[in-house]
């Protein structure tokens, strides 16, 4: 009887299709959004991230309706992203069916975008999405630093700094992705999440290196995360939904399961 | 049958359009008081900050209305924000009233637990209802919020059907003749969340 742990499933797409591929190179087509959307819910995701990783102005209404044919699939919550850059934006993605959305070099830029988004639709439906990497300092101490636009440029500000200012902007959750690990499939970042968890009093999504059920095992319980991300494994088949809840529930960790 | 949903501009509208429609039940729109005078079963669908769901029914004049046809017995829904309405207010917008059906104070979760409350979470049932017909200690719902409706202690006809926990015990499910109200979303739960909206309509029948 307390909180499930969850897992989520993310479509990243270029606003129609479900595609990967590394920093947009060499993206490949993963399906129809509401399709995999539709599995997902049977599956037992317990939510769904979709984004829109190209985020070009002339595709947003290709992007709305995307979110409206994911939503109508639904019946777990959606959070979507990708190129949202102020209080309309937003809106028109709340609009189109999401319940939350997620922003990520926006805020970083302006961070007050996060008390609009709050003032409006509630902490609840903000997520700070934070891509971060391993970096020495000057002294050359490590530390995490926050990446924007898609993972490739530096903000050069502290990770756990930054965390705790988006929360205290009004950000209601914080989707916090290892640059280092994404793609890795080496498992999730423990200790980066684990900082992170420690230092903001919002429930805390791990995303990136997830390949083996022993991955969500470990990054719920030494990493403390509340939720946790991932995308080609479930796309490829490589790790069903169901089997890795039943696995997590089988080592006593709290999921939603049989759902 | 046709549900009305008061809908003062919350983002959770469509979702709560689409959950009965996979029911095969028709829903519309209210927006206006004559609209709302003329629902036969009303959801009120809530989510986001209190002070803009109390704000959208007075400033269009919906708090009458709404309230009048609550007391001529229609059959009532209020989801999250909407169940947190019908008491006397909220520690989210302390001065405005809240519709004030149950007297008490909405107040924030206790910060020892991480809030929002955002996510799966289970039910304990504290009384017999056919709102709950089906549904189990075992079933997951989804919350999503930070303030929430306390139980008052030693209540004689309590409302309360089914509590939850995080933090703080707080009430998820209370029933009360015509007037229901559900602290997560069933419209975003998955098989239990339809179950409890079915049980809803058919004590409505």
């Amino acid at each position: 009887m307390s909180l499930a742990h969850r897992i989520i499933p993310c479509l990243d797409t270029d606003a129609t299709r479900v595609v990967k591929g590394v920093n947009f190179v060499g993206l490949r087509d993963a399906g129809d959004p509401a399709e995999l959307a539709a599995r997902y819910d049977a599956e037992g995701a317990d939510e769904l991230v979709v984004l829109d990783i190209a985020a070009a102005r002339d595709h947003r209404p290709t992007f709305l309706e995307t979110i409206r044919r994911v939503a109508a699939e639904l019946a777990i919550p959606l959070t979507a992203g990708g190129g949202i850059r102020s209080l309309d934006d937003a809106r028109a993605v709340i609009r189109a069916g999401a319940d939350k959305v997620t922003v990520n070099t926006a805020a970083v830029e302006r961070p007050a975008l996060l008390s609009e988004l709050s003032a409006e639709f509630g902490a609840q439906a903000v997520v700070i999405a934070i891509d971060t990497k391993l970096k020495a300092d000057a002294q050359g101490a490590p530390y995490w630093d926050v990446m924007v636009r898609g993972g490739r440029d530096s903000a050069s500000k502290d990770v756990i700094e930054w965390a705790q200012r988006a929360v205290e902007c009004g950000a209601g959750e914080i989707l916090v992705t290892s640059v280092d690990r994404d793609g890795t499939q080496l498992g999730f970042d423990i200790p980066l999440t684990y900082a992170i968890a420690k230092a903001v009093n919002v429930p805390v999504i791990a995303s990136g290196g997830a390949k083996l059920p022993q991955h969500f095992a470990d990054i719920f319980r030494e990493g403390r995360a509340d939720a946790a991300l991932a995308a080609s494994i479930f796309h490829d088949n490589i790790q069903s939904i169901r089997e890795l809840k039943q696995f997590l529930a089988a080592q006593n960790i709290e999921v939603r399961y049989p759902c | 049958m046709t549900v009305t949903l008061l809908d003062y501009g919350a983002g959770n509208v469509p979702s709560v359009q689409r959950a009965l429609q996979r029911l095969g039940i028709n829903s519309e729109r209210a927006t206006t008081p004559q609209q709302i005078a003329a629902a036969k079963i009303l959801i009120l669908p809530g989510v986001g900050h209190y002070a803009a769901l109390i704000r959208a029914l007075d400033e269009n004049s919906l708090r009458a209305p709404l309230l009048e046809k609550i007391n001529a017995g229609t059959p009532f829904l209020g989801i999250c924000l909407g169940l947190q309405a019908l008491f006397s207010s909220s520690d989210e917008a302390p001065d405005l009233p809240g519709l004030n059906i149950f007297p008490g104070r909405v107040m924030t979760l206790p910060r020892t637990a991480k809030l929002p409350h955002m996510g799966w979470n289970t039910l304990q049932l504290q009384k017999e209802s056919p709102l709950l017909d089906g549904v189990s200690s075992k079933d997951f719902f989804y919350f999503a919020h930070s303030y929430a409706a306390t139980p008052a202690d030693g209540q004689s006809n309590s409302p309360v059907i089914a509590t939850s926990h995080h933090g703080a015990t707080f009430i998820a499910v209370l029933e009360d003749k015509n007037i229901c109200g559900v602290q997560f979303h069933p419209e975003k739960s998955g098989a239990p969340g339809a179950r409890l909206l079915a049980n809803f309509l058919r004590r409505t029948a």
